[in-house]
């Protein structure tokens, strides 16, 4: 068990940095020593691979904008605009019950995974217990199974419960605590000091109350990254509703639907594209909504020993 | 305080030394431990009841019917190792394998070098450090179906990368229909969205202390010595972690593959999905695709869970190699904090 200690004290003091230096990502690492010559270096490779970086996007979105004939002849420039590509795509097609069940599946995914991970972090984190280094080692061996192994008898279970077909196999489980998230939080936690709690121990406050009091409003930036990580591991999820919807178009997600969208349709890609834009929109909508709280979370991420 | 809930049982009867107040006092830690364990037991309690549910019992339930055959709608009928002799004869067992490899030893560090030189050049950025930043993570929030389709537009043969090759008078080939050259497309669409790895080397690039290189300097260290004895010593940590999530991402890589295979495949032939299997020639059949076609096209679960079975055992014997390999090269009690 030492090792383990060892790795979970080095990760607590990571995420103390890395905590600390999610705030400022910027450059701050003097070239020394190098001339003028080498900042124009410098800055021209990153402006040449922040170009290739948005050509997809560019491309997507001037396709998406196209007639039909002119996304095939390969032209970059739009001639004319064609706005109407996305009312088109949008009143064909079913795509806004797809986006609803997107949304339901998404949305009631990221309470799940709040509700059921934050007083499990809790519990791995802020509370001495015998086991907790085993749990959190279980929590880590979770993250790191691939999906497909557990696939079969989950689906056998699903199928049981008369659940294939329906959103259920992807939202309920989300309930059930989600190791990642878990992971991410407990990291968090970690970082805020006992102090706080203790005293409030000695005034008699049982660990729910600590949990809601103290724990919770120091943890909003963390459980802001887990909410929009969640939303969006549940709104871009392909594997799950492929397996458990496919049979019932009724109930497809945005990326099922896309995903047939050519063959079934017969739909050009003009019109593909324009409901990639639409699928793509929601998620760099919430990016720039909350970059903040996204980039310490995805550095929370990195801080394993 | 934390005395009370570690050593539960540690309360031996002795208390007729003690007085009344002494009794009463540790009667009442007791029952606060008491307390305590039954809070972390309800705290637990979905994760909990979700290991079982969702870890414990599948891998017990995947190991049994591996052993069988099992279609979901009639018994499970047992057949012993039969499933995993088949594995030999199958014809699609060793090229999802080969293709499942291909990833980790050529797919897998393409796209961590890549991340790790993207933010090696982030750190030096002085104008407009934050956008750069952004632009660079802005494709990891993008649907891998979404970005799929819109590589497939990219690499098409009118598309705007072989419009550009053909300008600079090279090869042009056609990505997605090229059995050679699918892989290799979706690699670039790995690199293409390598952003959180990318973040995650940029926080510790920038975590290295700048005392370090001022002492590798003054021992005359040049670029590449500062490189391999300060800054990789130093981030090795991250490397690993950006390795095992590379490795395990590797192993369960899906969606990209099947949605490629499955346009470029459908397009092609004009057909159901029935056609589109590894598009084009097994070149996008990796082994987790291989598995869900198995069981959820065929409905060969038994076959499927073997399958399962060998995926896991792989996993298991890679990750803790890595983690075993690691206590040589990662420098875990570096004195950066």
């Amino acid at each position: 068990m030492t090792t383990l200690d060892e790795a979970r004290t080095e990760a607590a003091t990571v995420a103390v940095a890395a905590g600390r230096g999610a705030g400022r990502l910027t450059g701050r690492r003097r070239s020394r020593g190098s001339g003028p010559l080498a900042v124009v270096v410098e800055h021209s490779v990153a402006l040449a691979l922040a170009v290739v970086f948005l050509a997809p996007f560019v491309i997507v979105l001037l396709t998406a904008l196209m007639t039909d004939q002119q996304a095939l002849s390969g032209q970059l420039w739009p001639h004319p605009f064609r706005w109407g590509n996305f009312g088109q795509v949008l009143a064909r097609n079913d795509l806004l019950r797809y986006a609803f069940n997107t949304f339901l599946y998404a949305g009631l995914s990221t309470v799940g995974v709040l509700l059921s991970s934050i007083p499990a972090a809790y519990a791995l984190s802020r509370i001495r217990w015998r086991g907790r280094g085993v749990a959190f080692v279980l929590v880590l061996a979770t993250m790191m199974l691939p999906v497909q192994v557990t696939v079969v008898p989950l689906y056998v279970l699903f199928a049981k419960l008369h659940w294939i077909g329906t959103l259920a196999p992807l939202i309920v489980p989300n309930f059930l605590g989600d190791a990642f998230s878990i992971f991410l939080l407990r990291q968090f936690f970690l970082t805020i000091p006992e102090d706080y709690a203790d005293a409030a121990r000695v005034d008699g406050a049982g660990e729910w109350r600590i949990l809601g009091s103290i724990v919770l409003p120091l943890a909003r930036p963390a459980i802001a990254a887990v909410g929009l990580f969640s939303f969006l591991w549940a709104w871009n999820d392909f594997f799950g509703p492929l397996l458990y919807l496919s049979e019932n178009r009724q109930n497809w997600t945005l990326s099922v639907a896309l995903s047939q969208f050519r063959g079934l349709y017969h739909v050009q890609w003009n019109l593909t594209m324009a409901a990639t834009v639409l699928f793509m929109l929601p998620a760099v909508f919430i990016f720039f909504a909350a970059q903040r709280a996204f980039v310490e979370g995805v550095t929370l991420t990195g801080v394993k020993g | 305080m934390p005395a009370v809930a570690t050593t539960p049982a540690a309360a031996p009867a002795a208390p007729a030394a003690g007085s009344a107040a002494a009794l009463a006092r540790r009667r009442g830690r007791r029952r606060a431990a008491r307390r305590r364990r039954l809070t972390v037991l309800v705290m637990l309690s979905p994760w909990l009841i979700g290991l079982t549910a969702r870890f414990g019992y599948p891998l017990v339930s995947t190991a049994y019917l591996s052993l069988t055959h099992y279609d979901l709608l009639t018994p499970a009928q047992f057949v012993g190792l039969g499933n995993y002799r088949y594995m030999g004869r199958d014809p699609y067992f060793w090229p999802a394998v080969r293709n499942s490899l291909w990833l980790i030893c050529i797919a897998v560090p393409c796209t961590v070098l890549f991340a790790f030189g993207v933010a090696q050049v982030l750190t030096r950025i002085r104008a407009g450090a934050g956008v750069f930043r952004t632009v660079f993570y802005l494709p990891t929030l993008v649907p891998p179906v979404a970005a799929t389709l819109g590589f497939l537009l990219l690499l098409q043969p009118t598309g705007v990368v072989d419009r550009t090759l053909g300008w600079l008078h090279l090869p042009q080939p056609l990505w997605f229909d090229d059995p050679h050259y699918a892989k290799p497309a979706l690699t670039l669409l790995a690199m293409w969205g390598t952003g959180s790895i990318m973040i995650i080397f940029l926080a510790s690039l920038l975590d290295v202390p700048e005392v370090l290189y001022e002492a590798a300097e003054i021992d005359g260290a040049n670029a590449w010595h500062k490189m391999r004895y300060v800054t990789l010593p130093a981030i090795s940590p991250v490397i690993l972690f950006a390795v095992v999530t590379g490795v395990i991402d590797g192993l369960q890589y899906f969606s990209q593959g099947y949605v490629a295979a499955l346009v470029a495949g459908g397009q092609e032939a004009g057909a159901g999905a029935g056609t589109s299997l590894g598009y084009p020639q097994n070149s996008t059949l990796f082994y987790p695709i291989w598995l869900y076609w198995q069981g959820f096209q065929y409905f060969n679960m038994g076959y499927a869970s073997a399958l399962a079975v060998v995926l896991f055992g792989v996993a298991l014997v890679v990750v803790l190699a890595l983690l075993g390999t690691s206590k040589r090269w990662v420098h875990t009690a570096g004195g950066f904090r």
